[in-house]
């Protein structure tokens, strides 16, 4: 980029960077020389794992175990009627699990942040039960949420509560369980936009809760975006916990695979799928912050 | 005739810092009142709570005839009524300028959304600023700001405007044109209260100026008796301070 070289108007480009190699402040930028040696550097890496995985003692072994290519096609497709399922359809019940939790998370967490930042008297009560309820299940293993409710509930034998599917209740220890992080992310977010943005808004007779909806929120969540998209990759990976239940997703239907026909290939499907489906979210957030990082400087700048 | 605002004896602590010690005044429709005095004399705080926006101690303030500090006041309904411009801005910054000025005519008052923007956009050109109208706040100097916040709280067609040091934060050569708006509503008429530091400009536009020390009214008099011939010796020691600093 140009910015390396010139990036001081009205100085003599090179003046403190004879070499072209001066300290940079930011990664990314670059000319052709950074690209060849960034290249190389990724290709000495990894050469020299793919050369500690294949020269270990155990290689061959692992190899078959893990990344058979029958193995890594038959889990994926599956076939019932040799007793296990496909790991490809059953990663279709996480991203099921996940687009909707994310959308109940997103509702609860916000209604528990709102309630946690009032100010009201009347409302201390719902007050302290959401701090108690962030508090236990921020601090409960999320393993141990699913199997409580999981178990738990169809014991009660309530009507209708403890006749759902397992999948239901694994989504909700998912919702209850992340909605107490996500709620603190909101907070953080409700807190970063100053007082003074409440002042003007009510100073102008909006009501408390129309200042809320159209000018707190929406700069809060901006705010926000980077960390709540981070738990949100965490979550999709998270679906997986809800196989404990018997619930046959895509984690549950590869060890099915493995305890069938003895071979952990079912497994590596599994992982590549739950990359394929967080990596995208990773890279997207990624940009995210980049261009709130942008947008930062080019507002420091006159 | 009834005043626009009346204030008696007006306390306000903030935990055991008591910043307003009593103080009474009254504002006549039309009138224009700039109070001065050093940070902290509690100019800021009184217009806050004129606007509702802090809780008071003790006293009344009485808007057009009616006490707005009584039990069973609706708080937004008195606003609407008092239109008030901060040191700070305080612009939305996720919304563009049209949106900063539309938004409390929508929401609050349900204007439809094509009336407001046309009152909006006619409010705009009054002041100069509309070729600014779909620019987001950052993209604007800081007196092109304060002239959009003042807008912003015209658009409510409000009775009466308290500006709390609206010049205080711009750079020198971006002061004139935020006191030219606030001169031009003078002239238009509109009942004002001024918190400032522009003495020069205190003289030239009030109808009666204040010296507020440590939460009291010390002296209330036209500006040229005030700013020349003061009675009290604690306004005589502020202005010579303010002389010295070369600001009058």
């Amino acid at each position: 980029m140009d910015a390396n070289s010139s990036w001081a108007p009205g100085q003599p480009a090179g003046a403190f960077t004879a070499t072209g190699r001066g300290p940079r402040l930011f990664s990314g930028g670059g000319g052709t020389q950074a690209k060849v040696v960034s290249t190389v550097s990724t290709i000495v890496v990894l050469g020299a794992l793919a050369a500690v995985f294949l020269l270990a003692p155990g290689a061959r072994a692992v190899e078959h175990e893990f990344f058979s290519p029958p193995h890594l096609w038959h889990s994926f497709i599956g076939n019932p009627g040799q007793g296990y399922y496909s790991v490809g359809a059953a990663i279709w019940l996480n991203i099921r699990m996940f687009l909707v939790a994310e959308v109940l998370i997103l509702a609860l967490a916000l209604f528990v942040a709102l309630i946690r930042q009032s100010a009201a008297p009347m409302l201390f009560p719902i007050r302290i039960l959401a701090t108690i309820y962030v508090d236990f299940f921020r601090g409960v293993p999320l393993i141990l949420v699913i199997f409580a409710f999981g178990f738990g509930v169809p014991a009660l034998r309530l009507p209708f509560v403890s006749t759902q599917p397992d999948v239901v209740y694994g989504v909700a220890a998912l919702v209850l369980s992340y909605s107490a992080y996500v709620s603190e992310v909101y907070r953080a977010g409700l807190n970063s936009v100053h007082f003074s943005q409440v002042s003007a808004a009510r100073s102008l007779g909006l009501s408390h809760a129309t200042s809320l909806r159209y000018v707190v929120l929406p700069q809060a969540v901006r705010n926000i975006i980077p960390p709540l998209l981070n738990d949100f990759i965490s979550l999709q990976k998270d679906t997986a916990l809800v196989g404990t239940l018997g619930v046959i997703e895509a984690n549950k239907a590869a060890g099915i695979y493995s305890e069938t026909v003895f071979n952990f290939s079912s497994f590596t499907v599994a992982a590549i799928l739950f990359l394929i489906l967080t990596i995208p979210l990773a890279r997207f957030t990624d940009r995210l912050i980049e261009r709130d990082r942008r947008r930062r400087l080019a507002l420091g700048a006159p | 005739m009834t005043d626009a605002i009346r204030i008696d004896d007006l306390h306000k602590s903030f935990g055991s810092n008591e910043v307003l010690r009593g103080i009474d005044l009254s504002v006549g429709s039309h009138e224009v009142i700039c109070l001065i005095g050093a940070s902290g004399s509690g100019k800021s705080t009184l217009l806050r709570c004129i606007n509702l926006l802090e809780p008071i101690n003790k006293g009344r303030i009485i808007l057009f005839g009616e006490d707005i500090t009584g039990p069973r006041i609706d708080a937004n309904l008195v606003r609407r009524q008092i239109g008030i411009v901060f040191q700070s801005f305080n612009l939305f910054p996720h919304m563009n300028v049209l949106r900063n000025v539309t938004l409390a005519p929508t929401k609050v008052l349900k204007t439809p959304a094509a009336k407001a923007q046309r009152e909006a956009r006619a409010l705009l050109d009054r002041f100069g600023l509309s070729d600014k109208a779909d620019d987001y706040p950052d993209r604007l100097s800081g007196g092109q700001q304060q002239r959009v916040a003042i807008v912003r709280a015209l658009a409510m067609r409000p009775q009466i405007m308290l500006l709390d040091e609206v010049t205080s934060a711009l750079d020198p050569e971006l002061v004139a044109e935020v006191l030219d708006v606030i001169a031009e509503l003078a002239a238009g008429g509109m009942t004002m209260l001024i918190a400032t530091h522009e003495m020069g400009f205190a003289r030239d536009i009030a109808n009666r100026v204040c010296f507020l020390e440590e939460g009291r009214i010390i002296e209330d008099a036209p500006p040229a008796e005030l700013f020349t011939n003061p009675k009290d010796d604690r306004t005589r020691r502020f202005l010579r301070r303010i002389v010295e600093a070369k600001r009058l």
